[in-house]
């Protein structure tokens, strides 16, 4: 059984948060009760930390990273001792061939496999491309067909560089995939990754003279439940969607909500009708509305939306949400965690109806994932 | 020849904590003292260098006292020197 960061042994239904920021991941872990959270860290000091994921289809639970040295370049890191110690810097090699023209500049996305394939696992990089390894992440080459995309000269960078930032696996068609990336959009794939298509009818590019091009929007986050698995909820660059045909075709769910705008999007673990959101106010500013913190939820699938604000600041609250910063996890009632630009983590432990500050003071966040230690 | 390559702090991990690397490499240029790199430790190339042969943003590399950015990047002359030296720049916020 492996130690968790405070040192004494973690158990099964103990909660692991795992946070990046952009001067290293910090490690949160509490009972199955989450009121109160013990902190380790900083991992990695000094290295920006935008993807971490918590892999438990093995024995016992694989911490993932992704730090990147603005000097030295991005490592991906593998710890199967719950952070108490991280392979070298000399594993798990992620480059682009030298014949693509192409460096490594991020990883936004590190997704392990289904769980009866243990060796299969994903990353989405900067410069978007997906990842594959076939080996449990000792290996990784570049998915051929969409390397070599026809589309690629046409996709461009956002404010948050030409990243593919979402993968989300097909829960009963193991041939389908869909990727999301800014910009660029949504693609997907029938069979294995060989070719890929852009699936972005409906979904609006504010920002191009053609509001409804075949790609090229900036969508910022897509998520789905295995449960129904062909239903999809997205959140783009100005505008809010849901798709129930596998990403064919998008319908706005924008009801009620102060904006549509925003970066995070999670679904809740066990009803496929629930999705979180943080709404950030207009393109230009992109902090919460009115300055008021609040994460919304819907219970039916979009066709409305309510905040969620008990436990969270209503005044002065200039706050930022990224992408990959909000998260549920998998317990009973579902915990709902998301961290700011500014540094603060918040965490509810009964499925966003009650907040409560676990920490403030870290640099920037970009990411959160949480993991039920199984 | 021989040059001695030094290596900074953080890359100290990746040469077994060695700060210096000896190098046998032709009279010639720094980037074939790197190439020689490349062949005997490749994952601290991969640190200095992207995937197309581009010396890092931030990474600055010294052919004695002078920065190989101005004085011709990888086709620099070694010219007799002995020390070629890594280190990063100074950014950061």
């Amino acid at each position: 059984m492996p130690q968790n960061p405070s040192g004494s042994y973690a158990r099964p239904g103990d909660v692991v948060l795992m946070v990046g920021t952009l001067k290293g991941a910090f490690l949160f872990t509490s009972d199955a009760s989450r009121k109160s959270w013990t902190m380790d860290g900083p991992h990695f000091p000094g290295e920006e930390v935008y993807a971490l994921a918590c892999d438990q289809r093995g024995a016992s639970p694989t911490l993932w990273a992704a730090p990147g040295s603005a000097f030295w370049g991005v490592t991906l890191r593998r710890s199967d001792d719950l952070g108490a110690s991280w392979s070298s810097k000399e594993e798990r090699s992620v480059k682009f061939p030298e014949e693509s023209g192409l460096s490594l500049t991020r990883i936004w996305q590190i997704r392990p496999g289904p769980a009866d394939e243990p060796e299969t696992m994903w990353l989405g990089v900067e410069p978007t491309c997906l990842f594959r390894s076939d080996d449990g992440g000792d290996s990784w080459a570049p998915v051929e067909g969409f390397l070599h995309h026809e589309h690629r000269e046409f996709w461009t960078p956002g404010g948050g560089g030409l990243c593919l930032h979402t993968i989300v696996p097909h829960a009963s068609d193991r041939k389908r995939m869909l990727v999301a990336f800014s910009t660029g959009g949504v693609y997907k794939t029938r069979d294995n990754g060989l070719t890929w298509a852009p699936s972005n009818v409906g979904v609006r590019a504010e920002f191009l003279p053609d509001k409804h091009p075949e790609f090229g929007q900036c969508v910022h986050k897509v998520v789905g439940h295995p449960d129904k698995p062909d239903r999809l909820f997205l959140q783009n660059h100005w505008g809010l969607y849901r798709s129930d045909d596998w990403a064919e075709s998008w319908q706005d769910i924008a009801n009620g909500v102060p904006s549509d705008f925003g970066f995070a999007m999670a679904m809740h673990p066990k009803n496929p009708d629930t999705v979180y959101i943080v709404p950030l106010e207009s393109d230009q500013f992109r902090c919460v509305p009115e300055a008021k913190m609040r994460v919304y939820r819907t219970r039916d699938g979009g066709a409305s939306w309510e905040p969620l604000s008990k436990g969270l600041p209503q005044e002065g609250a200039y706050e930022t949400v990224l992408r990959d910063a909000l998260d549920t996890d998998s317990a009973d009632p579902a915990g709902v965690y998301f961290g700011t630009r500014s540094g603060k983590l918040y965490a509810s432990a009964d499925e966003g109806d009650r907040w409560s500050l676990v920490h403030e003071g870290l640099p920037p966040i970009v990411c959160v994932k949480s993991a039920v230690l199984a | 020849m021989s040059v001695t390559l030094v290596v900074p702090g953080p890359l100290r991990d990746l040469t077994g904590g060695r700060r210096t690397i000896g190098l046998d490499v032709a009279e010639g240029t720094v980037g074939e003292a790197f190439d020689v790199l490349r062949g005997e430790i490749p994952a601290l190339y991969d640190r200095i260098f992207t995937e197309q042969r581009e010396l890092r943003p931030h990474v600055n590399v010294f052919v004695g006292t002078a920065d190989i950015r101005w004085s011709g990047g990888l086709d620099t002359p070694l010219a007799g020197a002995r020390e070629v030296v890594i280190l990063p720049s100074v950014s950061g916020g």
